[in-house]
């Protein structure tokens, strides 16, 4: 077939100069990780997303909001109703007004949004140096490269190569676009003490809290992928059986 | 004259409707009894995949708007309201947006189709021309849709999209202001575009009613191009191509499904899990997949009112294509040039997606102009030269000849001669 192998030989050809086009714009290689929410029937590692919570809440929620988010959620990592009520009533969050019309706070409930650290996004920025914390909720899902690129990120604050100039209030990390982030050093030994034992290991710390960032931004992923088997399933047993009833219908023309 | 309609069904009920309301009759003849060219192809499917789509698309679109808040402030978080706290608001979700892009897969393999086979030429004009139209109604329907999650690049995308029409001199700024129902992108614009997102859909399905309705007049087309002469080139459309559209539409779902379940935000953009921020703009402002032809179009030339017209020309050349394509032989099968160039075009246009998927700087610059010149050359000499320099091959008797062979059993007599009026 002739015309098939002119577009075959086309596509190669862009798909390979695209290829050479998209290598020149990276920075450093991400990391490759592997994880337990990979792959078709890949599932969150929820002690992972347990300690990865534990890193959130001890160290990222001082600076990042997560505002998708409310405490009755993390029944999604295997917290139970006990664990999620003491966790929301140690934080306080804006209760509305009191009778006299003044905003109050109070301890957090389930039903309550996760916290965010400052109350807008001046406040944020007159704090952080005019830099703005992203939100977490959807991080994983927002950059190129989702899982790696966020630990990468977290792994990724070296020395600077010899001449280059890192201003103060930027910090050279080596996966960022650009390599100057206004984020410091998030993670550092020993930071954590996780309630299983784990040692808090920078990777280890960087790895729980990627694995409970990727169930943030998906946490439908594992009911997903269950129900997709069993769709996937039927559908091939329908299309096997729609194809075996055309195959008799047509036989009297064929 | 006033009366009861004669009705042929036994069951005493549907015989009562049939008579006052002849509905049933007219599903029987245009859907059962409805004599279909007996050699389709699997390419016949992506008729009825479009309208299962469609149905699809408006299913989960009004359940999707019962949660959704068409206003800035929270179009974005009542998305992600949908995704964890509405029941399966996700599958509902993701199987709407991963169905956009199975719209368009399924309509560019059905338009493909009718270039390669000719369904577009005499007496289909007006078949295919509704079919531009509708092509023109999902790309509208799909591009406002993409605005309604009010990410990066559905605020980024809608703000380049409506600033084209300021391309146009004198009247272009009063347009944009027009279209946005103020001095940029912002509330009123999103509000709009949800209404126009929902109502056109049904516009959609009446242009699909007046598309079918046209289609059972002429017809179909089939894989040899050659027009039905006898009742032995037919089969009723049930249980025959009913049982095969089955076959199709299952295949289908199992490719939808793989999206939605697996994979769905793939065709994606990262950039759109970031809220809307008219004070940041995104590194590079791509559309999604299916737009990116004829945004490569729009990119290949230096000027913007010109790179516009050609963008919009690439779609409007399609409704002159039946007068165009001067050949008379409709099936690429029996024309042995067209067969190879069609296929040139197609590689034109999987390049132009690659070209618009970049930011147009360094090679993508003289590719996109390259691929550019070559879609418009298809159309405005190549298919107009074609018609008289090329020698098509032999055309089959009739349909039933050509698939049963020598051996396929007798035409009736004078089935041949006398050409059999169609339903």
């Amino acid at each position: 077939m002739r015309p098939m192998r002119i577009v075959l030989a086309a596509l190669a050809a862009v798909i390979l100069l695209a290829g050479q086009a998209l290598a020149q714009e990276e920075s450093a290689p991400l990391p490759n990780e592997r994880w337990s929410f990979d792959g078709l029937f890949g599932s969150f590692d929820l002690a992972a997303a347990q300690r990865g919570f534990w890193v959130y809440y001890n160290v990222c929620s001082n600076c990042h909001s997560m505002k998708e988010l409310h405490y009755r959620d993390l029944a999604g990592i295997g917290l139970d109703e006990a664990q999620i009520k003491a966790i929301a009533a140690s934080v306080q969050v804006p209760k509305g007004v009191n009778d006299q019309g003044e905003p109050i706070q109070g301890p957090a409930t389930p039903a309550d949004q996760f916290r965010s650290p400052f109350a807008n996004e001046q406040a944020a920025r007159a704090a952080m140096n005019g830099a703005l914390p992203p939100d977490l909720s959807l991080i994983v899902n927002a950059r190129e490269g989702h899982a790696d690129y966020v630990y990468g990120i977290l792994t990724g604050f070296t020395d600077p190569p010899k001449g280059f100039n890192v201003p103060a209030g930027r910090y050279y990390n080596k996966v960022f676009p650009g390599n100057l982030i206004a984020m410091p050093p998030p993670l550092h030994d020993g930071l954590v003490q996780f309630a299983d034992g784990t040692p808090s290991t920078v990777p280890q710390m960087a790895h729980d809290v990627v694995t409970y960032l990727e169930w943030t931004a998906n946490p439908e992923m594992t009911q997903r992928k269950q129900i997709g088997v069993r769709v996937v399933l039927f559908l091939l047993l329908m299309t096997g059986l729609t194809y075996a009833l055309k195959r008799k219908v047509w036989s009297d023309v064929h | 004259m006033a009366g009861l309609h004669k009705s042929q069904f036994e069951n005493p009920l549907l015989a009562w409707i049939d008579s006052r309301l002849p509905i049933p009759s007219m599903m029987y003849k245009e859907y059962a009894a409805f004599p279909t060219p007996r050699n389709f192809n699997y390419f016949w499917n992506f008729g009825a995949l479009a309208v299962v789509t469609l149905v699809i698309m408006i299913v989960t679109g009004i359940f999707l708007a019962m949660e959704y808040q068409p206003n800035v402030d929270l179009a974005f978080d009542s998305v992600q309201h949908i995704m964890r706290d509405v029941n399966y608001g996700w599958l509902i979700r993701y199987v709407h947006q991963n169905g956009a892009s199975m719209f368009f897969i399924v309509t560019y393999i059905h338009i493909l189709r009718g270039m390669y086979y000719g369904s577009f030429k005499a007496p289909r004009e007006l078949l295919w021309i509704l079919g531009v139209i509708i092509l023109l109604l999902m790309m509208a329907t799909a591009f406002m849709g993409y605005v309604l999650p009010w990410g990066q690049m559905s605020y980024w995308g809608a703000t380049v999209i409506t600033n084209l029409f300021s391309a146009f001199p004198v009247i272009g700024h009063g347009i944009v202001t027009w279209l946005w129902g103020g001095y940029s992108v912002d509330n009123p614009t999103l509000n709009r575009f949800f209404a126009l997102h929902y109502l056109l859909p049904f516009i959609l399905i009446a242009v699909v009613g007046l598309h079918v309705f046209a289609l059972h007049i002429t017809g179909s087309n089939n894989p040899l191009g050659i027009d039905v002469k006898s009742p032995q080139d037919t089969v009723p459309f049930h249980p025959y191509y009913t049982s095969k559209d089955s076959v199709g539409v299952c295949a289908f779902l199992i490719f939808w499904a793989l999206f939605v379940f697996f994979a769905p935000n793939l065709l994606g953009d990262p950039n759109n899990f970031i809220a809307a921020n008219p004070l940041q703009t995104p590194n590079d402002i791509v559309p999604e997949w299916y737009f990116l032809p004829f945004y490569a179009m729009l990119r290949s030339v230096p000027d913007k009112l010109g790179g516009v017209c050609i963008m919009f020309s690439s779609i409007l050349v399609l409704f002159f294509l039946p007068w165009l394509d001067t050949s008379p032989v409709r099936s690429a099968r029996f024309r042995p040039i067209f067969r190879q160039v069609i296929w040139l075009w197609v590689v034109s246009v999987i390049v132009l997606g690659f070209v618009g998927a970049h930011p147009p700087l360094g090679f993508w610059v003289p590719i996109g102009r390259l691929c550019t010149l070559y879609y418009f050359f298809h159309f405005l000499v190549l298919l107009p030269l074609l018609g008289v320099l090329e020698r098509p091959l032999p055309l089959p008797e009739s349909i039933s000849r050509a698939v049963l062979g020598g051996g396929g059993g007798p035409l009736p007599s004078g089935a041949a001669a006398k050409p059999m009026e169609k339903a």
